[in-house]
Parts: C-alpha cells; sequence; structure tokens
C-alpha cells in the first residue's frame, strides 16, 4: 500500500508507467532490422500469391505450344524441347477461331456501348433530378444487384421463349432478349454501372450544371454536352468492365442465345468437338487442344488488359463506389 | 393567356419531377417488366406444374400447391445435401475471402517496387473469370506444383496441386485435433479459390486505404501508438463501411456460382421441369438473403462513417 500522506515521499507516476529508456543507437539498429525483416516476409507473400495467379497461364502457354511427345516426357518442364504450333492450329480450325474472335469483339463492344448509353442516362436521373420516389426507386438499383439472375431465371427464359404471352414471338435465339434487357438498364450487372453513374454524377459539381441551365441549355443538353465530356473515368470503367464481362459470360448467352457462336461458350466444347472432327480419342492430345483453345481466348482480353490496365485499377476507385 | 397559365402549372420544381422520370424511363420500364414481374412470377411458378406447348406455343399453369418443394426437399436424392453444402461453403469462404482480401489490401499499400505491376497481376483473375478458362488454369495447378509434367488428365485432375495426405499427418502428428487439421487442409486446398475469388474486393479495399486522411496516421505516430493499435483504432474502422460492401459483394458472387443454382439450372433446361426449378431457385435465393440480412445487419451495426 502506497502511503501518500507520509512526509518525504514524492509519488512519481512517470517513473512508473514509462520503461526504462534504451539506448538510442540500438533502438535504431532493431528497429532497421525489424523493417527489413518485414519487407521480406511482404515480398514473399506477394511473390507467392502471384506465382499461384501467374503459373497456370505460363503453364497454359507452354502445354499449347509443346510437341504431344513432350507432353508425355517426365524431364521436361515448362520449357518444351520440341515446339510446334501443331495445336493451336487444331484449335484455331475447331474453334474458326479469327471469325468467332470477330463476332465475339463486335458483340461484347457493342453491348459495352449500349451499357454506357442506357446506365449514364439513368445514373444521372438519380443523380440529380429530385422526384418523388426517388429514395425508393434507387434501393431498388440495389436490389436488383444484389438479387442473382438465377433467381428468376425461369420465368425470364420462358417470357422470352413466348413474348408478350403469345406463342408466335420467340425472342431465344436471337439477339433481341439480351439487348431488350440491356436496353432497358436490367442486363449484365447493369445495376451496378447505373450505381457507378450516379455516384460519379454526384461527384461533380454542381454549378457547371446551373451555369449551362442559365445559358439556356435543357436538362437533356446539360447532360449530353456538359455532364458527358467530363464524365471520362466513369465511361471508361463502365466500358471496360461491360466488355469483359460480356466477353467472359456464358450464362447470360447460353440461356438466351442458345446456338450463339461465341468465344466463351465454344471452348467448353473444345474438347469434345475436336475429338470429333478429328475422330481422336488420346486425352493428352485434346487437353493440348484445349490448353491451346484457352491461350487463345485469354490473349485478346489480355493483350487489352495490359494497354488499359491503368483505367481498369483507377477507374474502380475513382468510380465512385468507395465513398 | 394560354401561356401564362402553362408557365405558372411547369414550375421548376415539376419540370425537375418530368426529366427524371425521362432519364430514368428505360429502366423503370426494364425493371417493372423484366425483373419484378418475373421476380413475382418465379414465386408462382414455384407452386405450379409448368406444360409447355410446343405446337400451340405458351405455357400453362397447373397448380399443385406445396407439391414441388415436398419434392425438393423430400423425394429429391441430393438437393438437400448440396443446399447445406453451398451454405457451408459460403459461411468456410466468405469471411477467408475478407480476411485475405484485406491483409493483401494493406500489403499492396506499402510502397515497394513494382507496386503498379504486382497490383496489376492481382487484377488478372477478374479479367479471366469465365467458367473454361477458369477450370483449364485449375488444372494446370498440379503441372505447376510437380516437376513431372507427365501425368494425364485423370490423375492431374486428382492431384489437385499438391499431396494433401502428407500435410494431414503433418500437422495431426503435431497433436492438432482431427476436425482443425481438416479445416487448416480444406482452406489450402482453396487457395487458389479464394486468391481468384477476391480480385475486386482487394481493389474495393486498396481504395478505401487510400482514401484514409494522412493526418490521421500522422497523429497515431506523434502520440506513440503502436503498429497493432493504429490498424485496429483507424484502419479497421475507417475501411469498415467497405467490408460491408465486399461482404455484400463476395456472398452475391459464391451464390451465383454454388452448386445449388447449377442443380436449378439443370433441373430447367435440361429436365424441362421449370415449376420445380423455379421452386429450388426460389429456397436458395431465399437462404442466401437470409444470410446477406443476417450478415448485414449484424456489420452495419459495427460500421463506423467518418462522416
Amino acid at each position: 500500500m502506497v502511503k501518500t500522506t507520509g512526509k518525504g515521499f514524492s509519488f512519481n507516476p512517470k517513473a512508473w508507467i514509462e520503461p526504462k529508456t534504451l539506448n538510442n543507437s540500438v533502438q535504431k539498429v532493431t528497429g532497421a532490422t525489424k523493417s527489413f525483416i518485414m519487407n521480406v516476409c511482404v515480398a514473399i507473400i506477394l511473390i507467392g500469391v502471384s506465382f499461384v495467379i501467374v503459373s497456370p497461364i505460363l503453364a497454359v502457354i507452354s502445354r499449347s505450344i509443346m510437341d504431344p511427345m513432350d507432353a508425355i516426357n517426365p524431364l521436361i518442364y515448362l520449357i518444351p524441347q520440341n515446339f510446334t504450333l501443331q495445336n493451336i492450329n487444331n484449335a484455331i480450325q475447331v474453334m474458326d477461331y479469327w471469325n468467332t474472335l470477330g463476332r465475339t469483339l463486335a458483340f461484347s463492344l457493342g453491348f459495352a456501348l449500349l451499357h454506357v448509353v442506357v446506365t449514364s442516362l439513368v445514373g444521372y436521373g438519380f443523380a440529380r433530378f429530385k422526384f418523388p420516389g426517388a429514395g425508393p426507386l434507387f434501393a431498388l438499383v440495389i436490389i436488383s444487384i444484389v438479387v442473382p439472375v438465377q433467381t428468376y431465371m425461369v420465368p425470364m427464359f420462358l417470357n422470352f421463349r413466348f413474348f408478350m404471352g403469345s406463342g408466335n414471338i420467340n425472342l431465344i435465339g436471337s439477339i433481341w432478349a439480351l439487348g431488350l434487357l440491356t436496353l432497358t438498364g436490367v442486363g449484365l450487372r447493369s445495376g451496378l454501372y447505373i450505381y457507378i453513374f450516379r455516384q460519379f454524377f454526384r461527384g461533380l459539381p454542381k454549378e457547371i450544371e446551373e451555369a449551362a441551365f442559365i445559358d439556356g441549355a435543357g436538362p437533356f443538353r446539360t447532360y449530353l454536352q456538359v455532364m458527358i465530356p467530363n464524365a471520362t473515368p466513369a465511361i471508361v470503367t463502365v466500358l471496360l468492365f461491360a466488355f469483359v464481362w460480356h466477353y467472359n459470360d456464358t450464362f447470360y448467352t447460353s440461356l438466351l442465345m442458345p446456338n450463339n457462336r461465341l468465344l466463351s461458350v465454344l471452348l467448353i466444347g473444345l474438347g469434345p468437338n475436336f475429338q470429333s472432327i478429328f475422330d481422336e480419342r488420346s486425352p493428352i492430345l485434346t487437353q493440348m487442344v484445349v490448353f491451346a483453345g484457352v491461350m487463345l481466348a485469354i490473349i485478346p482480353i489480355l493483350t487489352i488488359y495490359l494497354f488499359l490496365q491503368r483505367y481498369f485499377v483507377e477507374g474502380l476507385e475513382r468510380s465512385g463506389i468507395v465513398g | 393567356m394560354k401561356t401564362l397559365t402553362k408557365k405558372r402549372w411547369m414550375t421548376l420544381q415539376r419540370r425537375e419531377i418530368v426529366w427524371g422520370f425521362l432519364f430514368i424511363s428505360p429502366w423503370l420500364v426494364g425493371i417493372t417488366v423484366f425483373f419484378l414481374f418475373n421476380l413475382i412470377e418465379a414465386i408462382v411458378f414455384s407452386f405450379n406444374t409448368i406444360i409447355v406447348d410446343p405446337v400451340v406455343g405458351g405455357f400453362t399453369l397447373e397448380f399443385v400447391g406445396l407439391d414441388n418443394f415436398r419434392f425438393i426437399l423430400l423425394e429429391h436424392g441430393s438437393y438437400n445435401q448440396q443446399l447445406v453444402d453451398s451454405l457451408v461453403e459460403m459461411l468456410v469462404n466468405v469471411p477467408l475471402i475478407i480476411f485475405f482480401s484485406l491483409l493483401m489490401a494493406v500489403l499492396l499499400n506499402r510502397k515497394f517496387m513494382a507496386r503498379g505491376l504486382v497490383r496489376a497481376v492481382f487484377f488478372l483473375p477478374v479479367i479471366m473469370a469465365t467458367t473454361a478458362i477458369q477450370s483449364t488454369l485449375e488444372l494446370t495447378m498440379g503441372m505447376m506444383m510437380g516437376g513431372v509434367s507427365s501425368v494425364p488428365t485423370e490423375v492431374m485432375q486428382a492431384q489437385a496441386g499438391f499431396n494433401a495426405a502428407s500435410i494431414a499427418m503433418l500437422i495431426t502428428d503435431f497433436g492438432v485435433p482431427v476436425q482443425i487439421a481438416q479445416y487448416i487442409i480444406s482452406t489450402i486446398a482453396a487457395l487458389h479459390e479464394i486468391i481468384r475469388a477476391s480480385g475486386v474486393q482487394i481493389l474495393i479495399f486498396l481504395a478505401a486505404l487510400q482514401a484514409i486522411p494522412p493526418s490521421m496516421y500522422e497523429v497515431c505516430q506523434i502520440e506513440g501508438a503502436t503498429g497493432y493499435e493504429t490498424f485496429w483504432k483507424v484502419t479497421i474502422p475507417m475501411v469498415s463501411p467497405l467490408i460491408l460492401t465486399n461482404v455484400v459483394y463476395t456472398i452475391v458472387d459464391t451464390f451465383a456460382q454454388s452448386q445449388v443454382v447449377q442443380t436449378a439450372h439443370n433441373q430447367a433446361f435440361t429436365m424441362q421441369q421449370f415449376g420445380v426449378s423455379a421452386a429450388m431457385s426460389l429456397i436458395s435465393s431465399l437462404l442466401a438473403c437470409l444470410l446477406l440480412l443476417l450478415v448485414g445487419w449484424i456489420i452495419s451495426k459495427r460500421v463506423f462513417y467518418y462522416n
């Protein structure tokens, strides 16, 4: 028990709480060592995770330019001894690659542009206009993001199969089913794009619109000539993401366009198609053709990504999902 | 006179309302016709048998009450199992993905060489997220780990990259209970899956970390807070709104790729049992929504909003 009333006793809380200070130079050395060890650990983790991501791509590329003889040689790892373009040629032939690629790129780009036009309009409507029910309606946008399409895929399919309740109009198999969905802002992740545009437009200063309004521009003209030129980051983000997601999508395309000849769907059937066309039963050979096909599908998207990587990463950061 | 009354009727406020509805009108059509209507019909379908008439066209409904649900839950061979599996997988994977992506975001937020390159690599899985590519890439994991690249397809699939049994024995030898060892092993086996699924989440966390004002960290430094304290008292509260966003995103993403959804898809488009499929979708979606609401409610009580 501490006797505080006693004479000649001074209670110093500081001396009790603070530990003895170490020699300054020792502290500096331990600090440097600590941060060095820390950096090494971080480097190991980052390199390890990067390896897990990159290595399958390397393996696919190595396999698709490998001679079948090398593939069954246990001494060969990654770098083939005999290069061959046979697998790639087979995959190109089975998938009708160049036509398919052109069709897929046109399809993805077209839908991405449509997404930008429609969702920017809707996003601007939600961002700047005060109308009754705006709050609940925007909540509906969020709900449409969260509720997966798979929940209502059966009625969606049947309603497009027998459009407008009649048996004569069949939209399944035509581009119109997905086109209508995209055109009305409920297509592949449209809700997310509406959200991105709304957040972005809300972040722009209101003064520029007021200036346009005083100069006599109507709301639509303000949107087209003032807001859109200022919304480049959001447009690039939505364009890129919509493009990539349409390029990769197999759910919508196989549900609404069952006989489509798009790359991502042809890739699924590449192995069996190769076996039936070439009358080939070897699993290793089939595997290598599939690897070549995967490489052919990755290369266009990887090229785009290499050139526009900055926009992908920065786009998501600046587009207003955060804050 | 006429123009005057028109002007008075069309006030600025009214004009704003009209233009607002004009701007969102395409979406308004879509959300009612293609979303809400379909959603309601999905519920109706699940209580009916749907008979498609290929000759005349169109389809008719036949009310069967709870028969579809009874079939799924009591008679279907594997649906219960798949439902539980998917739910457990979600409960296991979602926290793992969130922790992993937060950790990675914190690491990527440090200053180091080739930062742009590493960030580009981390985002690669998002770019290549199509089914065929993913399944093929997973297959190759075995080839990269083992030196022998000659294993045929079947063996390659069985190997799944590394010898899990040896690790299991190693862990149990340390006296770790089997259940925990099993969890650790399944986590390691799912590592590739988790890395693949956390591309978007890492980016969102990264952006959130960069939005934290540096002055807060300066204060921490001056006050003598350790890195650990700074992380829990500054970083976590500041990114907590985005934890909610990421959890929701992850749950939805995991659900869309789960086995139950695939089963419902097959039930409709391979076996042509649309009513049963609608009921399946309804059950799994309701469970996912319930989970979403529960998790959202728990997290939102702890979320800290800076502004």
